[in-house]
């Protein structure tokens, strides 16, 4: 399966990845030869096989409602790099919702 | 001139589920408390946290989620929407896609051209992201005590005709969960939140015209307002020609007009993918089984309800059911004074006055059990309705009896002919003028006579009593 130079740039874009001209070729490359691999496994009869979202067949267990303590407003700023007024301070944007 | 084209519109509503802790981490969900004080390694989304999924959402949502008529999937899978913002802090939203909890539900809303059944086309649970605070110079500030907030996404399908059916749906959807105590309902808080789709097309085409998405509407009024503005927007580009490019769009209270956020070209790509740290959501039989028997009827229903079995008014019975608190405070009095009318005048007269509500509380100056004994008093003729009301304003925000009050006041109805005549008599000889009108044929004026006696009596008269000797005097003569 071919994967074009805007296929790349679309999905660095969305992965906020900048991308050097070289490196974009060379993704074409690696991304077009794993989806040929991927490919393989359509070889496979699947008929009457649920797909699987998780190996773990288990249902996800469920926690009480109660309020535990975390961590304290200090310790979440701890590692922020601008941490301002109790908040972590990034550069102004506007609210898209 | 008619209108051209034919609106139509489709609601996304979130609304956040009343638990006392997150989604999926243990930090309280409480709203208004120091920036970044209710959070945790998971709803930092720190490396190495794991979520472990809130029982009670799960429990709130399916309730709504039965409540609103759904197919319920015992079977649900929880997937990771991507998309970078700074009040997302893991880079992706844990929602549920492909698998929701319910779909295919529905909600009856009141529109101009009587009840009109909307279709709900999903609910799925997911959580909330930060919150943000701009104006801080070059820099806005990243609050994440609401991330991992538990919220139902309501899904409507495209059945809402008008601006005011898309505020009707919204107030019915917001009375539904209020009552179901799955939300606050405080929308001033953030607790339901809409966003909208918007096409027109001209009436008689089957085929939808395309859309576009108001976010973040978060008041009935501007729910309206930016539909309104929205569809005017729309009918301008297709009268001159144009065509409508689809897009989000951002409504501005301020301006009352709506402004382009970004269009599809850059729409976003969330690359769903089924959240690896969670296992399907299996919904336990038993859990089912308790949210379906403990269903109550909702507003509406109970609406019809006081109408049809307890002869209230259409208006007095909306106004009851309109919070839960109101219903049970009616149902206390009822419980021991059983003429529901004359309960529901009460509360609605004298009652609600000194009642506020916050979110799913209410607190009230009186108590069920002492307007039930005032009504009690009223009924058995002890004291009048004026008197009544001069009990009731003895015993606000007291525990104080209205027994105590008539006793203590030596309160009581005069209802002895022998003295309440010379008072009849009295204000017949002062009104002349209503005496004549009356005899010529104008009934209507007894009732100006009765009220002259009841003032006299300082509101202690038997008004019943007071009538028919007025009526007897006048006849007499």
């Amino acid at each position: 399966m071919p994967i074009t130079r805007e296929n790349i740039l679309h999905i660095a874009k969305l992965a906020q990845l900048r991308l050097e001209p070289d490196e974009v070729a060379a993704l074409q490359g690696d991304l077009a030869s794993i989806l040929e691999h991927i490919e393989k496994l359509s070889e496979l009869n699947t008929d009457g096989i649920q797909p699987t979202a998780h190996l773990v067949v288990d249902a996800a267990p469920m926690r009480t409602d109660a309020v535990m303590p975390g961590l304290s407003n200090e310790s979440a700023l701890a590692e922020a790099p601008r941490p301002r007024e109790g908040g972590f301070a990034v550069p102004a944007f506007v609210d898209e919702g | 001139m008619p209108p051209r084209y034919e609106v139509v519109i489709g609601l996304e509503v979130h609304a956040q589920l009343l638990t006392e802790s997150k989604l999926f981490c243990s930090c309280s969900t409480r709203f208004g408390q120091q920036p970044n004080s209710n959070v945790c390694p998971v709803c930092l989304g720190l490396p190495g946290s794991l979520p472990v999924l809130n029982g009670q959402a799960v429990r709130l949502a399916l309730r709504a989620a039965l409540a609103l008529g759904c197919t319920i999937h015992e079977t649900s899978i929880f997937a990771r929407k991507n998309y970078f913002y700074p009040d997302l802090p893991k880079g992706y939203q844990i929602s549920q896609y492909e698998e929701p909890l319910a779909t295919d539900g529905w909600l009856d809303i009141e529109s101009e051209s009587g009840t009109k059944r909307i279709r709900i086309h999903r609910i799925h649970m997911e959580e909330d992201a930060g919150k943000n605070v701009h104006g801080m110079g070059g820099d806005s500030l990243v609050d994440l005590n609401r991330a991992g907030t538990p919220l139902v996404e309501i899904v409507s399908e495209p059945d809402l005709r008008s601006s005011s059916d898309a505020a009707a749906y919204m107030r019915a959807l917001r009375d539904v969960l209020l009552f179901l105590r799955a939300n606050d309902g405080n929308l001033e808080e953030g607790s339901l939140r809409c966003d909208a789709n918007v096409s027109i097309r001209p009436f008689g085409q089957a085929e939808l015209g395309t859309r576009c998405e108001l976010k973040n509407l978060n008041s009935f009024k501007f729910v309206q307002k930016a539909i309104d503005s929205e569809v005017a927007r729309q009918t301008a580009i297709v009268d001159a020609g144009g065509r409508i490019i689809q897009q989000t769009r951002s409504f501005d209270p301020d301006t009352g007009t709506t402004h382009t956020l970004r269009s599809k070209e850059e729409a976003h790509d969330y690359r769903y993918f089924p959240e690896p740290d969670l296992p399907p959501l299996i919904l336990p039989e038993s859990l089912v089984t308790e949210e379906r028997n403990h269903l109550l009827p909702l507003p509406a229903a109970l609406r019809q309800s006081y109408v049809d079995s307890y002869g209230l008014s259409t208006q007095a019975a909306a106004t009851l059911t309109q919070h839960p608190e109101f219903i049970a405070y009616f149902e206390a009095v009822r419980s021991s004074f059983d003429q529901p009318t004359k309960v529901a005048n009460y509360i609605l007269t004298e009652v609600m006055r000194g009642a506020s509500v916050h979110g799913l509380s209410a607190s009230f100056n009186v108590t069920p059990s002492q307007v039930a004994e005032i009504l009690e008093l009223v009924d058995s003729g002890v004291i009048s309705g004026k008197q009544a009301k001069e009990v009731h304003l003895a015993i606000e925000n007291s525990a104080r009896m209205p027994r105590e009050v008539v006793q203590e006041r030596n309160m009581k109805v005069v209802s002895d002919a022998g003295s309440l005549e010379p008072l009849c008599s009295d204000v017949l000889a002062k009104s002349s003028a209503q005496v004549q009108q009356y005899r010529s044929g104008k009934k209507g004026v007894l009732g100006y006579l009765v009220g002259q006696v009841m003032k006299s009596s300082a509101g202690s008269a038997d008004p019943k009593l007071v009538n028919e000797i007025l009526v007897r005097l006048l006849e007499q003569n």
